[in-house]
């Protein structure tokens, strides 16, 4: 038991990447290479094709004349599922942000100890982004529907006209400076908040600290439409027709909790490792409680859209529900309940007992259930509505895999190039001697 | 029944943590801290033991899911099946929202209960206070004493050397 008056001296901490990680970074690298090669080979040879075409053929007829435009399955699969993997990446690197902006809002003091692994986890907003905008330049027609040719142009036979009156929101110019200024409004606010982090590192002072409130204050208003706007551009338009109201809370709901469950899984990590000595079971704690929260919360979400589209059962909005719970030969029906179980039910009862948020196994394998459910999520939002009864998983975990590695030696490199620990933070103190 | 009490006041509250410490490593046993507002880490420094308060939560939560999943099956299943936007009688999704809410009720209103029972702090006439001041600007610690207060002024003498700025003495009578 820390009482208030025993001091511990903060000191800083430099993580030193060792060989043997970047090692594993680049076998994450090179296994997803492998699975990547063994699904492409998969699909040019057709293995399983007999299923496979017998499945293509009720996608057809379920939806008449779909407009079939261009690429192979194979190059369809490989941009769809980069498209798929960048998304929750960029999201999860984007949350650090977020996380770290709400704490400074809120006059957390709490979490400073994990501050810097918030701030690191952002490193992947530039070029996630990057990659966001050359994956719409190249692919843009096998992953949007909205952007086949002649679809809104009455004269053509692609002619579309719900899609067609969507055009005032739809259209390239207009799609692609908001996805810009998404990406540019995450990545100034990362690297504003990250200098001023650094800044306060080196000087000292409440100065530092004021101006991050004042940055992240207005990050906050930002993001909350950002957020939920680049949720209807790069997830929702994939099902153009369909629409839903509760899908900007959904998409944010899913990269929220996947963000602090790779917080947690960070800190929790970095202790194992012999660094963050100050952090101790009650962060640990904190963070099981946000993750637990916010898995019932993205739940909330699911089952609001859910129950509604259910209840009413209009075909329009019922269609996506029914190609993800019994179409295409029940190929995602699987999938959907898995979602549940492993997005809700698992952190439910997993993290229900205070003990279980204290203990770092059960913590840590909850946060990898989490992540790789929210990944899952993902796949369940983009695949029906982009590959309809093509998808697969080879390609898709190769390609995520690749992520992954990439990711993390990010991460990581800017996890070391700076203290662990915010040495001047004014609330260190406050982390440090953190009980619940 | 009549207890006796000696009460040591402190004015501030680490000196009040340091003295809970103190005091139970000379082996005495405390009978309760009373402040005026929640003192971090001063469940640990008295040694309480956990709440089992979860526990009961959970099986509260339970009979309430158990109940509005019974009711609305009952009811609209059974007793009065009726044909609500051409869906089956028993539909779960439906049942989703009334699920929930009775589990959050019979958690609540379960473990308010049960705590106000258990803590003998549910709302009476006679309310037994040790000292009023507790509810102003004072820490209160109270030390339960025999029949014939033999160790009182060791007590005394305890209280004094950890910072207590006054010790009393005082009859609380059980009802």
């Amino acid at each position: 038991m820390a009482t208030l008056t025993h001091h511990e001296s903060a000191t800083a901490e430099q993580l030193v990447v060792t060989d043997g990680a970047r090692k594993t970074f680049i076998a994450i690298i090179v296994t997803g290479v492998v699975l990547l090669i063994i699904g492409i080979l998969a699909q040019v040879m057709g293995w399983g094709a007999a299923e496979h075409s017998e499945a293509a053929g009720h996608a057809a007829a379920a939806h008449g004349a779909a407009h079939e435009e261009g690429s192979s399955v194979l190059v369809k699969r490989v941009l769809v599922s980069l498209w798929h993997s960048n998304l929750f990446f960029l999201g999860v690197s984007t949350v650090g942000t977020v996380f770290m902006a709400i704490n400074y809002v809120a006059y957390a003091g709490w979490s400073v100890m994990v501050k810097r692994i918030s701030e690191a986890l952002s490193a992947w907003v530039i070029p996630g982004g990057v990659i966001m905008l050359i994956v719409f330049l190249v692919g843009r027609h096998d992953i949007f529907h909205w952007t086949h040719e002649g679809i809104m142009d009455k004269g053509s036979p692609n002619y579309d006209a719900i899609i067609a009156g969507k055009s005032g929101f739809l259209n390239l110019p207009f799609y692609l400076i908001r996805t810009i200024i998404y990406i540019g409004i995450w990545a100034y606010f990362s690297w504003k908040l990250r200098q001023l982090s650094l800044q306060e590192d080196l000087n000292g002072g409440t100065v530092w600290f004021h101006k991050s409130i004042n940055a992240s204050a207005l990050f906050l208003v930002l993001y909350a439409v950002t957020s939920s706007m680049s949720a209807w551009d790069w997830v929702m338009s994939v099902d153009t027709h369909w629409f839903s109201t509760m899908f900007g809370w959904y998409v944010f709901a899913s990269w929220w909790v996947s963000g602090i469950a790779a917080i947690a899984l960070t800190a929790i990590f970095l202790k194992q490792a012999g660094y963050l000595r100050a952090l101790n079971a009650s962060h640990i704690h904190d963070l099981g409680k946000l993750m637990f929260g916010f898995s019932i919360f993205w739940t909330y979400v699911w089952f609001s859209q859910f129950m509604l589209i259910w209840y009413a059962n209009l075909p329009e909005e019922a269609v996506y529900f029914n190609q993800r719970l019994g179409g295409f030969e029940g190929r995602y029906t699987f999938l959907f309940f898995f979602n549940i179980a492993i997005n809700f039910v698992f952190p439910f009862l997993g993290l229900m007992t205070r003990d279980a948020k204290r203990q770092m196994i059960i913590m840590k394998i909850v946060a990898i259930a989490i992540l790789c459910g929210h990944w899952s999520d993902f796949y369940l939002m983009l695949m029906p509505g982009t590959l309809r009864g093509d998808n697969g998983f080879l390609i898709e975990i190769g390609i995520a895999a690749i992520f992954l590695g990439a990711f993390l030696i990010l991460f990581t490199r800017r996890l070391a190039s700076a203290s662990l620990v915010p040495v001047n933070h004014p609330f260190l103190d406050e982390s440090i001697h953190h009980t619940t | 029944m009549t207890k006796r009490f000696a009460l040591g006041i402190f004015e501030d509250e680490d000196v009040l943590l340091h003295a809970v410490e103190n005091v139970r490593a000379a082996g005495v046993k405390i009978h309760d801290v009373f402040s005026p507002y929640p003192v971090h880490g001063i469940d640990d420094a008295l040694g309480i033991e956990r709440s089992r308060l979860p526990i009961a939560a959970f099986f509260f939560g339970m009979t309430g899911l158990a109940f509005a999943l019974w009711m609305q099956i009952y009811m609209l299943g059974f007793d009065w099946p009726m044909i609500i936007g051409g869906k089956p009688h028993i539909s779960l999704p439906a049942f989703v929202p009334v699920a929930f809410e009775l589990t959050v009720f019979f958690t609540c209103h379960g473990m308010a209960i049960t705590f106000f029972t258990i803590t003998g702090l549910y709302p009476r006439f006679k309310v037994p206070v040790m000292d009023v001041r507790a509810t102003d600007d004072k820490f209160v610690m109270a030390i339960e004493l025999d029949e014939t207060s033999s160790q009182f002024p060791r007590l005394t003498q305890l209280l004094r050397e950890n910072g207590a700025s006054e010790v009393n003495q005082k009859e609380m009578t059980n009802n």
